[in-house]
This record gives C-alpha cells, sequence and structure tokens, in this order.
C-alpha cells in the first residue's frame, strides 16, 4: 500500500493511494497562493498600476503543484472531500488522459462550481493584450528580482481553466451521500462521512475486509452551518491520513469574529468603509449570522453589506436549499417554515444586497459608509481591486482579512503605500492541535500519516510544542513528490468457498471450538473476487489432444501427506523412548523447545513449537522407529 | 410555655405518633426542635414534661413496634436527649428506663429503621444533646454506646459519620472535664474509662493500615485540639504525637489532608504549641515529605501562624514558592530572581516531578498562586518579600499561558504545551498579578508587568472574564504607580501605556460580547473617577473616541451595559469629559442634553439596572453640584422624584430617598457629614426661619415622595423614608420659632389621606403642602413607632410558635384532601 503526496499544502492536498489494485486520488487543492507574485488585475484600466517600473508581468495566474510523480490517467477515482479542495480538477480531469469517476457530495460540487465560475469569470472579464512566457525560463528567471527567482517550478504553473473544461470536469463527478457505500471494482469500499468544515464537506473511509484508510481532510468540530462531524465511523483504522487543519492554530475563531465585529463596528462608526475580501461561499455564511446578531446591539442598522460576486445570489440561495447538509438547528428550522440561515431577512429587509458585479445596480444603490464582502482574497484579480483601489487612500476605511489562504501581507504589497487601516482576523474553524489529540485519542487509529508540517512546531513559533501533532506511535509524514509505504502489511483475503465444495469438507474437531480440513479445490479469481471452486474431476485421457497442464498436477495432490497438529509432551516422550529401549536419554532445554539426546545412539531429535528434527546418521531404521514415536503424540487429519 | 402552646402540644403529639399521618415536611420538625431548644435552655426540663404529659407519651410510644416513620423517630430521639440534658430531667427519664430503651441495644439500634441515616443522625444528636453530666457518661458506658458510635464513624453517610466523630470529641471532653482538670501531670492511665476507651480507639486506628480509619482518629483529634485547650490535651498529644510522626514514615503518606489538618490545629493551639517539642520538628519533616500538592495547605497554614520558628517559616515558604522556582528555572529566567526565591536551600525540584501532566499543573499553579495571594496582605507575611522574584514568575506564567514566552529549555515547551490557552491559570495569575501591585518592584519588571497586562488587554483571545480580571489588575497597577512629584497625574511611565492601551478600549467597547463591554466600562469609570482631573489623562481620553463610544452604549441592548454605561456616562460628565462634537447628522445644539438622556433613562428603561445607575449618577451630580443640576436644581429634584416614586424597583425609590436627603442637607443648609471627602456644594447662608428652609422641600414635593415611601410594600424603602422623616423632624426642632402652626383642617386632610395610603390607597395625591402643614403632620405622626415596627421582620407573625404549631396541625390534617403547601 502506497501513498503518492503530489501537493505539499497541507491544506490543498492532493494524494494518491495506491491500495489492492486501486488507484484512488484523495482531493485535488489548487495552491493559488504563487499568484501573489503576479500584479492585481484590475477591472478598470488603473494607471497606478500600469506605470509600476520594471517588470511588465502578464500571465494567467493559476497553477497547478504537481509532479510527474504518477501518470494520472491510471487514476481510477477522485474522492473531494470538500469544496476548497476540487479546484484542480479540471487540471486532473481534462487532457491527461483521466477516464475515471470523480465522487463527491452534492453541495461539494454546486458550490465547487460556484467558485471555479467565478475563478473563470474574474479571470477572463479582463482579458490580457499581451502575455508573456520567456521569464519561465529558468536562465531568465534566475535574473529577476525575488521572490520570483526563488520560485520553485514555475514551468509547471498554467493558466486557468475555461468554463468548458470546468464543465467537461464536472461531469465526470457521481454525486454521493454521507455514509454511502460505494464499491470500487469489487476491491475496496468508500464511504463518504460528514466532517463537519462546510456545506457537504465530507471524510472519507476506504476499507476492505480486513484493511482499513481513513482519510480526514477539512473537519471541524465547532457548532457552525454544517453537520457536524462523524468521528465514531472512523475508529478502528489501521492508517488515518491527517490533513487539512486549521491553518492559524493561534487564532480562536471566536476571539477572531469578536475582532471582526469590533473593528467593524469602530470603521463604521467613525464614517469609513469596511471592505471584507472573501470567497463567495463558507465562512461568509458564519459572518452574515453573527452580523445579524450584532448589528442591531451595535447601531449598525441603517449601514448597507454588499455582496459583490458573479455568483453571490446562487451562493446565498443554494446555501438556504441544502438543508439536509446542515447543522440540526438549521435543520429544523426547515420545517417551521424558515429559512435557515438568517442572511435571507437580511436580504428581505435590504440590509444585505447582493451584485454579481461592479457595474450595473450596485454603482447606482452605492452608499456610503457601508460594508462589502467581495472576493477574490488574494487582492489579485476579482472586485476586490477596484475597492482597494477606491478605499485604500483614506484612513478611515479598513479592510479585514477573514481568509487565511493567503498572506496578507504580501496580498496588499502591491497597494502600497495604502492608508487604510489592515486587520487581519483570520477565520478557520478547521481542527487545532488540540482537538486533534482528543480526536486521535478517540478514535485510535493503529497509524497516522500527515504532512510534515503538522509534525513539528511552526517555524515562527518553534518553542510552542502544542502546535503540533502528539500521538503514539509518532505520526509518518510526508513532503511534496515524496511516494510513502504505508506501514501495514496485508495479511488476510477474503475467499468464498462454493456451496458444493463446502459440502464436502469434513471437519476435524482438534481443540474444543477449532475444527480443520483440508480442501483441495481451485482458486479463481476475478473482479477483484476470490472464489474456490471444486477441481476438475481428473479428466479421462482423451488420445491425441493436447491435455492441459493443470490436470497433470492434479494426481500429484491426491499423494499429499497427512496434516499433523498438537504438541509433543516431552516427558511422556521420554517415557516411551525408554520403554522402546532407547537408554541414557538427555533433555536440553533451548530457546525454542528442547533437545533430546540419545546418547548411545548419536542421535538427536530437537523438538519445536512447529517443527521437529530427527538427527541421525545414516540410520533410517532407526529414524522411521523415532519418527512414529514421535507421531504417536500427535494428531493427523 | 404559653397556654395556647400547651393547648395544641397533645393533638401534635397525637398526630406524631399516628403512622397514618406521614409529616410531609422535615422542616417543621426542625422548627419544633428549635422551639423546645429555647424552651428548655430558658427553663426546667422537668417541669415541661410534667406539664405536658403528652410529650412522655410520644417518647414511649415511638418505642412500640411500628411503622413509625423513620422522621418522626429520628425527632423523638433528639427531643429526649434535649430534654436528659438537665440531670434531674435524665434521673426522672431513667427512672422510667425510658433512655436505655430508646439509646441502647433494645431501641431503634437493633431495629429496622436503624438502615434509615436520619434515625442514625437523630440517635448521635440525642446523645450528643444527653451528655451534659457525669450522669450522662455513666449512662453511655452502661449501654455500650461508645462503641456503636465508634462504627458509626466509618457510616456510609458523611454526615452521620462526621456526627459521630464530633460526638467522640464531645465526649472525651466531658469525660475529662472533671478529674483531668487542673492536674496536667495526670498521666492517660489514671484517666476515666471512658476517655480510656476512646484514646486506645483512637491509637488503633492510627496504627490500622487502612487510610480511612486513620482519617477518621485524625479528625477527630483535629476537632479535639482545635475546640479544647486544656491542659489535658497536652497528655493527650503526648502521648499520641509519636504514632502520628509514624505516619509520616509511610510512603506515601496515608491520610495526608487529615494529617496536614491536624498539625495545623496543635501548632494552632496556644497549649500545645507552646509546650510540645517536637512539634516543630514533625511540621518541617512533614513538609518535606508530603508531594508539593499536599505540603501547598500545611505550608500556607504555618506562613500563618502567628509564632512559629524562622527556619520553619523559611521552609514553608520555600515549599509554597516551588511550583514558581520551578516556573522560573524552565524557562531560564534571570540567575538573580530565583536565587532569591529559592536561596533557603530546599531540595530543588524539577518540572517533571512537580507539574507532570496538564491537570496537576494546572490545578497546583492555581492553588499556589491563591495562597500567595491571600498571605500577601498578612501582617506576618515572610520577610523579606521576594517581590521581584514573584512578579517575575507571575508574568512568566501569564506569558506562558498566552503563548508570547519563548522558552528555551524542553522543560519550559512542556509547561508551555500544558498552559496555553488555560483560562483558570490566567484568572488566578491576574489576581495575584494585582495584588502584587501593593508592593514595588525594579523598573523593568514594571515595564514587563504593563506590557503583559496590554498583551492580555489587546490579544482576541482573551476570554471575557479574563479580560475583566486584566482590566482590575491594570487599574491596581496604575493606581500604585509612583507620581509624578508635585502633581498627582499619572508617572510618564503609566502615560505611556495609557496611550497604548486607549486606542484597545474602543475596540472593547463594541465587542459583541456584553460582558467585554460591561467590563470595559467598568474600567474607564475607575479610571476616570481616579485621574479625571489630570491633565495628561483629559488629552488622551479626549484624542480617543471613547466618550463617544460610551455615550452610544447608553443603548445597548444588554441592561447591564446601559447601566454600567450610565455609570461612565455620569463620570465623564462630571469631569467635563463628555465631547459634543457638531459633526454633521448633529449640527450645534440640536444633541440631547446629557442629563434628559438620562432622565429618558429612568422614565422609560425596561430593566432596573439602567434606572438604578442613572439614580447614582443623579445623586452624586447633586452631591457634587453639577453644572447641568445646579442651574436649576429644584426643578431638576422635583422631575427625578416624580419619576422615580413611579418605579416599580424598589431599589430605584430607595435611591430617590438618597437623593432627597441630600438635597435636604443642602437645603437646610448642614453639608452632608457623613462623607468627609465630597466637595462641599455652594450652600446659601442658612435660611432664617423654619418656614422659609422648608419651602424648597415643598416645592420639589420632597414630602409627598417621602411619605409615599413610608407606606412603600417593601420594607427598606419604608425604613429609610421614616430615617429621612425622622432627622428631618430633628432638623426643624433646632429652628425652634413658631412651631407647626398649620391650618387645622388642612393638617387633618393631610393626616386623612396618609391613614388612607397606609391603607393600601395610593391613589390620591397630596398636592402642594405648605411647610407648616408638613411640620404639624410630622410632628403628630408615631415615626418611632412606625421604625420599630418596620424593624421587626416582616414575618414575626408566622414565626410564633402557636402558629407553628397550628401549621403543622394544619399540614398533616389536611393532607388527604388538599396538598397545598402552606409555606
Amino acid at each position: 500500500m502506497k501513498l503518492y503526496c503530489l501537493s505539499g499544502h497541507p491544506t490543498l492536498p492532493c494524494n494518491v493511494l495506491k491500495f489492492k489494485s486501486t488507484t484512488i486520488m484523495l482531493d485535488c487543492g489548487l495552491d493559488m497562493t504563487s499568484t501573489l507574485n503576479f500584479l492585481p488585475l484590475p477591472l478598470v484600466q488603473s494607471p497606478r498600476l500600469s506605470n509600476l517600473p520594471g517588470w511588465s508581468l502578464k500571465d494567467g495566474n493559476a497553477f497547478l503543484d504537481k509532479t510527474e510523480l504518477i501518470d494520472l490517467s491510471t487514476v481510477d477515482v477522485i474522492l473531494i472531500s470538500n469544496y476548497h479542495c476540487m479546484m484542480a480538477l479540471p487540471y486532473i480531469t481534462e487532457h491527461t488522459g483521466f477516464t475515471g469517476t470523480v465522487y463527491a457530495t452534492e453541495p461539494t460540487v454546486q458550490i465547487g462550481r460556484l467558485l471555479m465560475e467565478e475563478l473563470v469569470n474574474f479571470i477572463e472579464r479582463v482579458p490580457k493584450a499581451q502575455s508573456a512566457s520567456l521569464w519561465k525560463n529558468k536562465d531568465i528567471q534566475r535574473l529577476l528580482p525575488s521572490p520570483l527567482k526563488d520560485a520553485v517550478e514555475v514551468s509547471t504553473w498554467r493558466r486557468c481553466y475555461t468554463m468548458q473544461e470546468v464543465n467537461s470536469a464536472l461531469s465526470k463527478i457521481q454525486l454521493v451521500g454521507y455514509s454511502q457505500k460505494i464499491e470500487l471494482f469489487g476491491a475496496v469500499q468508500v464511504t463518504p462521512l460528514s466532517s463537519g468544515y462546510a456545506l457537504g464537506s465530507s471524510n472519507w473511509i476506504i476499507q476492505s475486509h480486513y484493511e482499513k484508510v481513513s482519510y480526514v481532510s477539512g473537519s471541524s468540530l465547532l457548532t457552525t452551518h454544517p453537520q457536524p462531524m462523524d468521528q465514531a465511523s472512523l475508529k478502528n483504522s489501521d492508517v488515518l491520513v491527517l490533513t487539512g487543519l486549521t491553518q492559524i492554530p493561534t487564532a480562536n475563531p471566536d476571539g477572531m469574529v469578536g475582532e471582526f465585529c469590533s473593528n467593524l463596528a469602530l470603521t463604521v462608526r467613525n464614517g469609513g468603509n469596511v471592505l471584507v475580501p472573501c470567497y463567495p461561499s463558507g465562512v461568509i455564511y458564519d459572518l452574515l449570522e453573527c452580523l445579524y446578531q450584532y448589528i442591531d446591539s451595535a447601531g449598525l442598522s441603517n449601514i448597507p453589506f454588499y455582496f459583490i460576486s458573479p455568483v453571490a445570489n446562487s451562493s446565498l440561495e443554494f446555501s438556504q436549499i441544502f438543508a439536509e447538509w446542515l447543522c440540526h438547528n438549521k435543520q429544523t428550522k426547515v420545517y417551521l417554515p424558515e429559512p435557515p440561515f438568517p442572511h435571507a431577512e437580511l436580504i428581505q429587509t435590504n440590509k444585505l444586497k447582493h451584485y454579481p458585479s461592479l457595474h450595473g445596480d450596485f454603482s447606482s444603490d452605492f452608499r456610503q459608509p457601508c460594508v462589502v464582502f467581495t472576493g477574490h482574497p488574494s487582492l489579485r484579480f476579482g472586485d476586490v481591486v477596484h475597492f482597494m483601489e477606491l478605499w485604500g487612500k483614506s484612513s478611515l476605511n479598513t479592510v479585514i482579512f477573514t481568509e487565511p489562504d493567503f498572506s496578507y501581507l504580501e496580498a496588499l504589497a502591491p497597494y502600497q503605500p495604502l492608508a487604510m487601516k489592515c486587520i487581519y482576523c483570520p477565520i478557520d474553524t478547521r481542527l487545532n492541535f488540540i482537538q486533534v489529540s482528543k480526536l486521535l485519542k478517540e478514535v485510535q487509529p493503529l497509524h497516522v500519516v500527515c504532512p510534515e508540517q503538522y509534525t513539528q512546531p511552526p517555524p515562527a513559533q518553534s518553542h510552542r510544542m502544542d502546535l503540533m501533532i502528539d500521538c503514539q506511535p509518532p505520526a509518518m509524514s510526508y513532503r511534496r513528490a515524496e511516494v510513502l509505504a504505508l506501514p501495514f502489511k496485508r495479511r488476510y483475503e477474503k475467499i468464498e468457498i462454493m456451496p458444493e465444495l463446502a459440502d464436502s469438507l469434513v471437519p476435524m474437531e482438534i481443540k474444543p471450538g477449532i475444527s480443520l480440513a483440508t480442501v483441495s479445490a481451485v482458486l479463481h479469481t476475478k473482479d477483484n473476487k476470490h472464489v474456490l471452486q471444486p477441481p476438475p474431476r481428473p479428466t479421462q485421457p482423451t488420445g491425441g489432444k493436447k491435455r492441459k497442464r493443470a490436470s497433470d498436477d492434479i494426481p500429484d495432490c491426491k499423494v499429499l501427506k497427512p496434516l499433523l497438529s498438537g504438541s509433543i509432551p516431552v516427558e511422556q516422550f521420554v517415557q516411551a523412548l525408554e520403554k522402546h529401549g532407547f537408554s541414557d536419554i538427555k533433555v536440553e532445554d533451548t530457546a525454542k523447545g528442547h533437545i533430546v539426546l540419545l546418547q548411545e545412539a548419536e542421535t538427536l531429535i530437537q523438538i519445536e513449537e512447529d517443527s521437529t528434527h530427527i538427527i541421525c546418521d545414516n540410520d533410517e531404521m532407526l529414524r522411521v522407529r523415532l519418527r512414529d514415536l514421535v507421531l504417536k503424540f500427535l494428531q493427523k487429519f | 410555655m404559653d397556654p395556647e402552646c400547651s393547648q395544641l402540644l397533645p393533638a401534635l403529639c397525637s398526630v406524631l405518633a399516628d403512622p397514618r399521618q406521614p409529616v410531609a415536611d422535615d422542616t417543621c420538625l426542625e422548627k419544633l426542635l428549635d422551639w423546645f431548644k429555647t424552651i428548655t435552655e430558658a427553663g426546667s426540663s422537668l417541669l415541661l414534661l410534667q406539664e405536658n404529659p403528652c410529650l412522655l407519651g410520644l417518647l414511649c410510644h415511638v418505642l412500640k413496634p411500628q411503622d413509625l416513620s423513620p422522621r418522626v423517630l429520628s425527632f423523638s430521639l433528639r427531643l429526649a436527649g434535649m430534654l436528659a440534658a438537665q440531670e434531674d430531667c435524665f434521673q426522672y427519664l431513667q427512672q422510667g428506663e425510658l433512655l436505655p430503651r430508646l439509646f441502647g441495644e433494645a431501641g431503634p439500634l437493633g431495629g429496622a429503621a436503624w438502615t434509615a441515616p436520619s434515625v442514625r443522625s437523630g440517635w448521635i444528636q440525642g446523645l450528643r444533646s444527653l451528655a451534659r453530666h457525669p450522669s450522662a457518661l455513666c449512662f453511655l458506658a452502661d449501654c455500650g454506646a461508645v462503641d456503636t458510635i465508634f462504627s458509626l464513624q466509618g457510616d456510609s453517610s458523611l454526615f452521620v459519620a462526621s456526627a459521630a466523630g464530633q460526638l467522640l470529641v464531645h465526649i472525651l471532653g466531658l469525660s475529662l472535664q472533671g478529674p483531668a482538670e487542673g492536674h496536667p501531670g495526670l498521666q492517660t492511665g489514671d484517666w476515666p474509662v471512658c476517655a480510656q476507651k476512646i484514646v486506645s480507639h483512637i491509637e488503633e486506628s492510627l496504627r490500622s493500615a487502612a487510610t480511612p480509619q486513620i482519617t477518621q482518629a485524625l479528625n477527630v483529634l483535629t476537632t479535639t485540639f482545635g475546640h479544647c485547650h486544656d491542659p489535658w490535651t497536652q497528655v493527650l498529644w503526648g502521648r499520641l504525637s509519636p504514632l502520628v510522626a509514624c505516619l509520616l514514615e509511610k510512603d506515601p503518606v496515608p491520610a495526608a489532608h487529615s494529617l496536614v489538618d491536624l498539625l495545623l490545629s496543635v501548632a494552632r493551639s496556644p497549649v500545645l504549641s507552646s509546650s510540645s517539642s517536637g512539634l516543630w520538628e514533625t511540621l518541617a519533616q512533614t513538609l518535606s515529605h508530603l508531594s508539593p500538592t499536599q505540603a501547598g495547605p500545611l505550608a500556607l497554614g504555618i506562613l500563618k501562624l502567628q509564632e512559629c520558628p524562622q527556619v520553619l517559616r523559611a521552609q514553608a515558604f520555600a515549599v509554597l514558592l516551588q511550583p514558581l522556582t520551578c516556573v522560573l528555572e524552565a524557562t531560564a529566567q534571570a540567575p538573580g530572581l530565583l536565587d532569591s526565591l529559592d536561596g533557603t536551600g530546599g531540595a530543588s525540584v524539577t518540572v517533571d516531578t512537580l507539574l507532570p501532566s496538564k491537570a496537576a499543573c494546572v490545578g497546583l499553579l492555581c492553588r499556589t498562586l491563591a495562597h500567595l495571594e491571600l498571605l500577601q496582605p498578612l501582617p506576618q507575611r515572610p520577610s523579606p518579600w521576594p517581590q521581584a522574584p514573584l512578579l517575575g514568575a507571575t508574568v512568566t506564567i501569564l506569558r506562558l499561558c498566552s503563548g508570547s514566552a519563548t522558552p528555551t529549555s524542553d522543560a519550559g515547551g512542556h509547561l508551555c504545551a500544558f498552559l496555553v490557552g488555560c483560562v483558570r491559570v490566567q484568572r488566578a495569575a491576574l489576581d495575584f498579578l494585582g495584588t502584587l501591585s501593593q508592593g514595588t518592584g525594579p523598573r523593568e519588571l514594571v515595564t514587563q508587568v504593563f506590557a503583559v497586562l496590554l498583551e492580555y488587554l489587546t490579544s482576541p483571545d482573551s476570554s471575557p472574564t479574563v479580560l475583566k480580571k486584566a482590566f482590575q489588575a491594570t487599574f491596581r497597577w496604575l493606581q500604585s504607580s509612583p507620581e509624578t512629584p508635585g502633581c498627582s497625574d499619572l508617572d510618564p511611565h503609566a502615560h505611556l501605556f495609557l496611550r497604548e492601551l486607549l486606542p484597545v478600549l474602543p475596540k472593547r467597547l463594541c465587542s459583541p460580547c456584553w460582558e467585554v463591554r460591561d467590563s470595559g466600562l467598568e474600567f474607564l469609570t475607575q479610571m476616570i473617577g481616579r485621574w479625571g482631573g489630570q491633565a495628561g489623562f483629559r488629552r488622551a481620553l479626549l484624542a480617543s473616541e471613547v466618550p463617544e463610544l460610551t455615550e452610544q452604549l447608553l443603548r445597548d441592548p444588554e441592561s447591564y451595559v446601559r447601566a454600567s454605561a450610565v455609570a461612565a456616562m455620569g463620570q465623564l460628565s462630571s469631569q467635563g469629559l463628555r465631547v459634543t462634537p457638531a459633526s454633521p447628522e448633529h449640527p450645534g445644539g440640536q444633541q440631547k442634553s446629557l442629563l434628559a438622556e438620562l432622565l429618558h433613562i429612568l422614565s422609560t428603561d425596561s430593566e432596573g439596572f439602567p434606572r438604578r445607575a442613572v439614580m447614582h449618577v443623579f445623586t452624586q451630580w447633586l452631591r457634587d453640584g453639577h453644572a447641568d443640576v445646579a442651574g436649576d436644581t429644584e426643578r431638576f429634584v422635583a422631575r427625578v422624584l416624580q419619576v422615580a416614586s413611579q418605579d416599580l424597583d424598589w431599589e430605584v425609590r430607595a435611591q430617590g430617598l438618597e437623593l432627597a436627603l441630600v438635597f435636604l442637607e443642602q437645603t437646610l443648609g448642614r453639608p452632608s457629614s457623613h462623607c468627609p471627602y465630597a466637595v462641599t456644594p455652594p450652600v446659601a447662608a442658612p435660611p432664617s426661619s423654619l418656614a422659609q428652609a422648608l419651602r424648597p422641600l415643598c416645592r420639589v414635593q420632597l414630602f409627598e415622595f417621602a411619605f409615599r415611601a413610608l407606606f412603600d410594600c417593601d420594607r427598606p424603602v419604608a425604613q429609610k423614608s421614616c430615617d429621612l422623616l425622622l432627622f428631618l423632624r430633628a432638623q426643624t426642632a433646632s429652628y425652634g420659632g413658631p412651631q407647626g402652626s398649620g391650618s387645622v383642617p388642612e393638617v387633618a386632610s393631610v393626616e386623612a389621606a396618609l391613614q388612607r395610603w397606609q391603607a393600601g390607597d395610593q391613589g390620591q395625591p397630596l398636592g402642594y403642602l405648605e411647610p407648616e402643614v408638613v411640620v404639624a403632620v410630622l410632628r403628630s405622626m408615631d415615626l418611632e413607632g412606625l421604625r420599630g415596627a418596620l424593624a421587626e421582620s416582616s414575618d414575626r407573625v408566622e414565626k410564633s410558635p402557636q402558629s407553628l404549631l397550628q401549621d403543622v396541625l394544619a399540614t398533616v390534617g389536611a393532607l388527604g384532601e388538599d396538598e397545598a403547601d402552606c409555606y
């Protein structure tokens, strides 16, 4: 069993598991941090950005963090755990010869589609007049200023996919529900479990009859909107692959939400605007819910909240229809009937307004001071670029970063000097290390496999021994482009016996409760299922026709020696020897059993747990006598 | 006993004796016992029995085999004991062989009723009351009660077990009262048999291998030495101390907690601590033998002792400080700090042994910090007090908890992993840090203190309770920071801190968590109260958004926050720190005055807390002569009293009376005497005549308010009003001159109205009253009588024994038909 690790990013994993002749890809996250090396794509021509000195670099900016570790066309299935971890799907399913199936839950697919749609829309609506690619040449790249010259494997950076590719990739997905058992080629069974992190987010169990691998990716134990995490089903795993823990282990989400609200209120009260760069789904639902409770108490009822995204409307509406994927609290609301999320009320009362883009209705409705939620969190494309340019010069305004995926300082770099206030309140509800250690204590897997980042404290806080996975035995770690042999051997396989063959067996009880029978049969293997069938009858010689070699072998089977079982009680054995005329017998105890020494006959009898050797010099008669004596103590069948 | 009760008693006894009429309520039996106790303490029990034969009948009756409830049986046992406490009554009961039948083997002791803990407890308490005289001792010996008590020490009911232990102590004390008194040299061999029996039982228990038995023996001794300081205790301790010392040699020390209690009790006993030779050595040995967790309370106890050898104190202090030493060691603090904490040469303990697991580490640190906090203000605290190392350790703990410390060693790393985010330790450490503000510290440490406090106040991860403690500690440190000579402003150091703190405060005032907003406002109020007059502070505050935000919080959805905002705004306004910016939304003077806003809250807020806060602010403003009030004081007082009198919350009405009193004192030209620091408002020259003096009070309708309050359904309000009127009457007497010569019909009509009010009909107002009428009414009222009536508790009628008996009878009688609870 092997694990191929294609991504070094712990929260955007991409691993391939080879297990019992199946090749299973676990997630395909897209690491977009390399976009930070590019200039923002403004919706409106920005004189400031275009007049920046030096390198004018304009290229597609979506990147695939993959190596040629594995031939993607051999991947049988892809299991997706949440919508953030499927953003690279088109790169894998398109133009690689991939012919397999992708499994994901419905909300994952729908919201994943929205995220991809938004990404494509953001990129495509600002077509580039020119694009350069010469810099990807290693010799030229070396000349570039840092950090560009230090970027790894720029040659693998790829252009953003098109909507067509997205649609084609999504068409390969098969929808699944929690706890649904999916057979893969009869060899393994995969099951998604609720992971509590996002709408439809799942952990996966991959099991055969005797082995169980759990894949935990992006899970949360906090009470937010999704269904709570299913921990019980993860018990008794041989291997637990653990990825997607919180990216900001030192920030507690509750504290950060408080910080977010306080800063928002402070800014708005002073007449400033608040910009929240965010994804169109996920934490934004929780933020809107917190604000729903907070705005009245903070006297912000008159402040408009704008949510601008090509998929804003779909995102807000989708969230309301996936009732069965929500936490219990929200599910019960549906039966009242009430919308599960309170943002419906915010929309109804006109406190929250959503627009597909800056153009159109928004420009006529726009009122300040206000709060704007818009993408993309990298500040490199999307409507957020415009608001950064618009509001960056006033110290009254505030930009509040809530998504932890990008370094906020790097994201802000092209906008410097910046007068607006910047607040960093990363909200990451995924498991922290305390929760992980509780989870592992509860679930008790035999082995834990995780990205190497989790096995040591973060480099910036090397003294924080609490910020790493602490389990026994120590977790196995992987890094990008590594192939890991998972630390357990498959020892058993389930084999079925045909009824007529089973009928012919004559079990013999060798111990109370344990019966044995010998069986001669033909092992038939097809589609990873093994069946014992009755051996073909000895074929009649058919004359000149060629006989199969197999039937040649069958007569050999018939002279099988009987099987022996039991143990030899040394004292009684010695007595038996004496009775048969052997004298001068010495017994030595060894580590594995006993040696009976017949000094007179210069013969040794080694008795061990699973073997007995009689060593005598060319006296076959003596050997046979002794053998028969030994056999008297054993059962034959 | 009064005749009415005597008449009811037979019925009561027969009800109690009737198993078909169960007593539903335990409390009434307790009340009956209390009542009998007062009777027997006041008079002869024998007489009581003879006059009320039904009591004896009840006691005899319960002995008959029947299905009596355990409650009644327990009650009877306790009653019998109470009666037998007097020797003549004891003899009387003995004649009838009643006592042996109640308390001996033939009684409930052997029966099925004994399984009920209440019966066992009643048995013990009965004996406890009974054992008052030498005859009782003989009785106890005869009926073999002491052995039963021994076995009850291990009873499954904790109440019974503890009572059994206390009974043993009592019997021991009683038996030694006579003979051993005055003979300190008397050996235990010469003690009464009963005492000897108990002592050998204790000895046996101390030698036992079972921890529960050792614990029982230790507890008996602890109680004995704690309560009795007779010379015989010295003999007892002399005999038992070797056995106690033997316990210390076991590993682990059994019943360590009880052992600590015993040793401290011995050390506190004036007889034992002065005489016994090996006590201090035993204490020292115990300190070094016990585990750090167990030794902490002992060390604290030793340090609290008034007199104790210096060496032992030093050792105890070292033990107490061990966990903090460990923290400093593990985080490799400056060696100077370590030396002063560890200088006593105590065995150095490593983090691994002292703080092995997270739970142990957290528990021990919290206890240590709490112990030190208790010790800090005591006069007998160790001297020199290691202020600097303690500060260093506390700051380090706080930094470990917040994750900002960077320990270099492995031990420090573990400690950090244990403590990160631990709210319990944070709270304990912040409390202790606040206490440490009483002392000073080296400059750089104080800087660190302020830095760590700022870190906590800024951190979004600080929980609301931690934040509250951080605010409290901050205020205490700011208060203790040295003032610049010449002016009472904050020192430059604290100023720097304040400059960083003030940007944090607005964020806290905007927190979605109301507890945070509330503690932020409380802190602000304290700060303004202390430094509101200082130029530096005023500048910094005015430059911040704090005053504006505070005003917005007057409309907070949470009532506690509104109340705190009212208090803070009151302070801000008193100090002239309220900003009235002419913002585009509120041009010029359109902004509501604060007075109007507070009046609005007082009359409309649905919760009591903000309204109470407004009343406090108004009272303070009136006392201080606040500008908004001083302009037209009478109008202000009239408005406030009018609104307050309508309030449903009695505290608001009571505070209204407080405000009335302040106004009254100001008007009558007598500055309030009970507040020596109050700013004396400009008082007009004392008015010449009484009528002139009272006229402003009449104009603001103070009397209507006070009279209404006098008949308030809430007693505190009525009492306060009564006091106010009495004070006023005394004041009017000092004027002399024309005495209450108001027109008679007017006085009569007011008195008639007041009578109606008293009867509950407060609808009709009094209208404007002439001073003369007021004086006449005041004089005619029996205010002293009213005060006396109010001083009695409201349930005085219901508490009478007669009512109690009636209630018991009523409940029992009515039980069948009507289950209504009459309590």
